[in-house]
């Protein structure tokens, strides 16, 4: 029987697995990718949490639902904003988009 | 209409001309000069129609024409002005109408209206004359038209109103209001052509002059005004009044008020009657335009001095017991004795037609006032009427004369002074209507014996002072009368008779009928206004003509005065002066050639160089009282007190505030209060400074800061805070 820890931990793996493309890779897209990562860690703990302590509603799962149409906006938005920033300077590499400072 | 509803509009008339013709009519001279004398007019018609209600109103002393309204209010009652018409007021009535009438018809010709404008002429400078060219080609040059033609009869009207609320008013404020618009009537013409150096300060020193009677007369309104609660005629001069001012005494010289009132109101009286010792503005006031405002300023408005004394006789007499003078009248006597023969002597030496004129004014009024000194009431108010007329017949006349004379001037364009009677000789061919009315002026003057006006009003103030046996005032007053005569006969002599003295002389013309109607109008007064005062036990003559001013003034007293008896002694005393004053006159002037000194400056010698210098009395007072003025405004109201005393202290204020200010600054202000509000900026500032460099810009730096702080947030919850 698989017990809810292995869930917990698996999410957490997939989460730190996500932060650190976040943080670490330069191409904006992969950058997305890695908050998809992480978004999906989210999901497995509701699920996990939901299947293991309240299996009697429904509320965890009307949750994932949630987040998986919240990504996938942010997604659109997010693409849509590379290919703005792409169109302007010619790049979508992180750290030379810094227009944003003193 | 009620009688005295007509008195309340009496002044109205002048009043109106002057608004209107400052406001309205300025531009056109003719305009101007027809509102004023149609406003003269009105007011005259009005005067003669007073004049023959109160001759007909019986009693008119007892019950007096009079109405009163309430103008203000004083605590709980009300100060009263209205009018007030007893006998005094019709005498003085009809002499005012009859000379303001004249002089405004003399105006329009004398200020040369018809006359082309001058080439040169500007305001504030007397006409020029203008070049004017006939059909041969000729060039003349003409009088000139006055260029401030309408502003002349702005002032005259102006001055006429005052003279009639004088005479009419019932109270002594109404009457001291009109006494000062004559005042400034006075300053005004006397300095109306006022680009004259000469006229300004001739302007300058009348008002001055006149003021300082004012003054002192003002104070004697205010006292007699906290004693009696009024000013109406019918209230001060009252029993109960008049003893209250006789019972209450004052600290000043332990005289009773009703002498020290009658004193002030007599001071007013020296100064707008000119009597030694304020006399000094009198003859500078000839300065003005020629005749008029020298008559104004001779003839009436002087006059209304010598009426302030005799209206407040009451007071002045106030506390007379068995005929012997009070105070007040033994200072009066004094004071008009001495003028009269005083400015007598001065006017024996003026070579200046209108001086001459100036000065005996000066000594005829000394006349009036001695005569109110010594009781003769009568006498006095038919000096002051006879002497009205033949006064300004003579200012008229002797303007007259140096608008011939001026006509003459320019004519030759000889440089001669059209005012000075040695230049002039002859002129009764030239100028016959204005010699024979000069010649009965002249006459009037002197006191021709019989005929002439002057001779009866003269004589009985002479018979009052020798029934008085008032010794010293009686030889005063005849010596005065002799030098009177003596130099009116110089006077004519000088102008009319012998031989012209100059070119300018010769050539002088008669004026025009508007300046001579006026002259034969007053000549015909200077003759006749003595018949209605004939002393009835008058040798052969009295009791032809009823002794009127005596009856009818007489009245104006509570307490009727005696007639004096007839006596030889003063009436041969005045003919021996009249006629003696007269001849010798003649005699000394008869021929002076061309180019000759005064025939008597060798003769009396310092005396008449101590005589054409006025005594010194101008430079006198320049000593004592200009100069002074002068060095207290300078030297120590300006320099000391101004400069030294006041700047100072105000300076010393003002460094001590601003060191106050400087320490205020330099400890207070900039360390603390700028301090603060500098370390607030500068502390802020270096924070941002040192915190800026986390600001990079790029979007992972951010999200590890935030990591970072998201896992010291949750150490600190789960070490520090859930500790049990």
């Amino acid at each position: 029987m698989i017990s809810l820890s292995y869930f917990l931990v698996f999410a957490a793996a997939l989460f730190c697995i996500g932060l650190y493309g976040v943080l670490a890779r330069k191409n904006a897209i992969a950058i997305l990718m890695g908050i998809e990562l992480m978004l999906n860690a989210v999901v497995i703990n509701l699920i996990a949490f939901w299947r293991f302590r309240t299996p009697e509603m429904i509320a965890g799962q009307a949750f994932a639902v949630i987040v998986f149409a919240v990504a996938a906006a942010e997604v659109a938005v997010g693409l849509a904003l590379f290919i703005a920033v792409y169109r302007r300077r010619n790049t979508i590499a992180a750290d030379e988009i810094d227009l944003l400072k003193w | 209409m009620e009688t005295s509803t007509l008195v309340w509009l009496l002044p109205l008339p002048p009043l109106l001309a002057f608004f209107l013709i400052i406001f309205l009519t300025n531009r056109s001279k003719g305009l101007s000069h027809t509102l004023g004398i149609l406003s003269v007019l009105l007011s005259f018609i009005g005067s003669m129609i007073i004049v023959v209600k109160g001759l007909q109103a019986g009693h008119l002393g007892e019950e007096p024409f009079t109405s009163v309204i309430n103008w203000f209010p004083t605590g709980d009652t009300w100060f009263q002005i209205g009018v007030w018409v007893d006998p005094l007021t019709i005498v003085t009535l009809f002499f005012v109408a009859w000379t303001v009438l004249m002089i405004f018809i003399y105006s329009v010709g004398y200020q040369n209206y018809g006359q082309p404008a001058g080439d040169h002429d500007a305001p504030g400078l007397p006409p020029h004359g203008a070049m004017v060219e006939d059909e041969k080609g000729h060039k003349h040059r003409v009088p000139s038209i006055e260029p401030m033609y309408s502003r002349f009869f702005a002032f005259i009207a102006l001055f006429a109103f005052g003279m009639y609320v004088l005479v009419v008013s019932n109270n002594l404020l109404t009457l001291f209001v009109g006494w000062e618009i004559m005042g400034l009537c006075s300053y005004l013409l006397i300095g109306f052509w006022y680009a004259k150096p000469s006229a300004r300060a001739a302007a300058i020193k009348a008002f001055l002059t006149t003021r300082v009677g004012d003054v002192i007369m003002l104070l004697g309104l205010a006292y007699l005004y906290t004693l009696a609660g009024s000013l109406s005629y019918d209230v001060i001069f009252s029993e109960e009044t008049l003893h209250l001012l006789t019972s209450t005494g004052t600290p000043i010289l332990g005289l009773s008020a009703a002498a020290l009132i009658g004193i002030f109101l007599f001071i007013g009286t020296i100064g707008k009657s000119a009597q030694w010792p304020l006399h000094v503005w009198l003859p500078d006031a000839m300065e003005g335009p020629t005749p008029v405002s020298a008559m104004i300023h001779a003839a009436t408005m002087v006059s209304a001095g010598v009426y302030l004394v005799i209206r407040v006789f009451p007071i002045i007499s106030a506390g007379m017991s068995h005929g012997e003078p009070t105070i007040t009248m033994n200072l009066m006597a004094f004071i008009g004795a001495f003028t009269g023969l005083f400015a007598a002597t001065i006017a024996v030496t003026q070579n200046d037609i209108k001086r001459v004129l100036a000065y005996s004014t000066i000594s005829q009024l000394g006349y009036m006032i001695a005569a109110i000194g010594i009781g003769a009431y009568v006498a006095a108010a038919f000096h002051l009427f006879t002497h009205a007329f033949f006064k300004a017949l003579l200012f008229l006349g002797s303007g007259s004369v140096i608008h011939g004379v001026e006509h003459g001037v320019m004519h030759t364009d000889e440089h001669v002074d059209p005012q000075d009677m040695f230049n002039m000789g002859g002129l009764r061919k030239k100028m016959p209507i204005t010699f024979w009315t000069f010649l009965i002026g002249g006459l009037a003057l002197s006191g021709f014996p019989l005929l002439t006006a002057g001779f009866w009003s003269k004589d009985e103030i002479l018979a009052d002072a020798f029934a008085h046996s008032n010794w010293p005032v009686f030889i005063v007053l005849a010596l005065a009368a002799l030098l009177t005569a003596f130099y009116t006969m110089r006077q004519i002599t000088l102008t009319f008779l012998g031989e012209p003295r100059t070119k300018a002389a010769e050539h002088a013309v008669e004026s025009k009928w508007t300046m001579t109607l006026p002259l034969v109008g007053l000549a015909v007064f200077a003759v006749a206004a003595g018949w209605i005062g004939i002393t009835n036990d008058f040798p052969i003559i009295g009791g032809l003509v009823p002794n009127w001013m005596h009856d009818f003034v007489g009245e104006t007293l509570a307490e009727h005065p005696a007639v004096v008896r007839f006596s030889w002694i003063p009436l041969i005393t005045s003919l021996v002066v009249a006629l003696g004053g007269l001849g010798l006159g003649w005699y000394v002037y008869r021929d002076v050639p061309a180019g000759e000194a005064d025939p008597l400056e060798k003769p009396l010698g310092p005396v008449y160089k101590l005589l054409k210098n006025k005594y010194y009395f101008d430079e006198l007072y320049d000593f004592l009282f200009v100069r002074p003025a002068y060095w207290i405004s300078e030297t120590f109201t300006y320099l000391w007190l101004d400069r030294r005393i006041i700047d100072g202290f105000l300076h010393f204020v003002a460094r001590i505030t601003f060191s106050v200010g400087g320490i205020f600054r330099n400890y207070i202000d900039k360390p603390i209060v700028n301090g603060f509000g500098d370390f607030v900026g500068e502390s802020v500032k270096r924070l941002g400074r040192s915190s800026r460099f986390i600001q990079t810009g790029r979007v992972q730096q951010y999200m590890i800061m935030a990591l970072i702080i998201a896992f010291g947030t949750l150490f600190y919850y789960l070490f520090f805070l859930s500790q049990p």
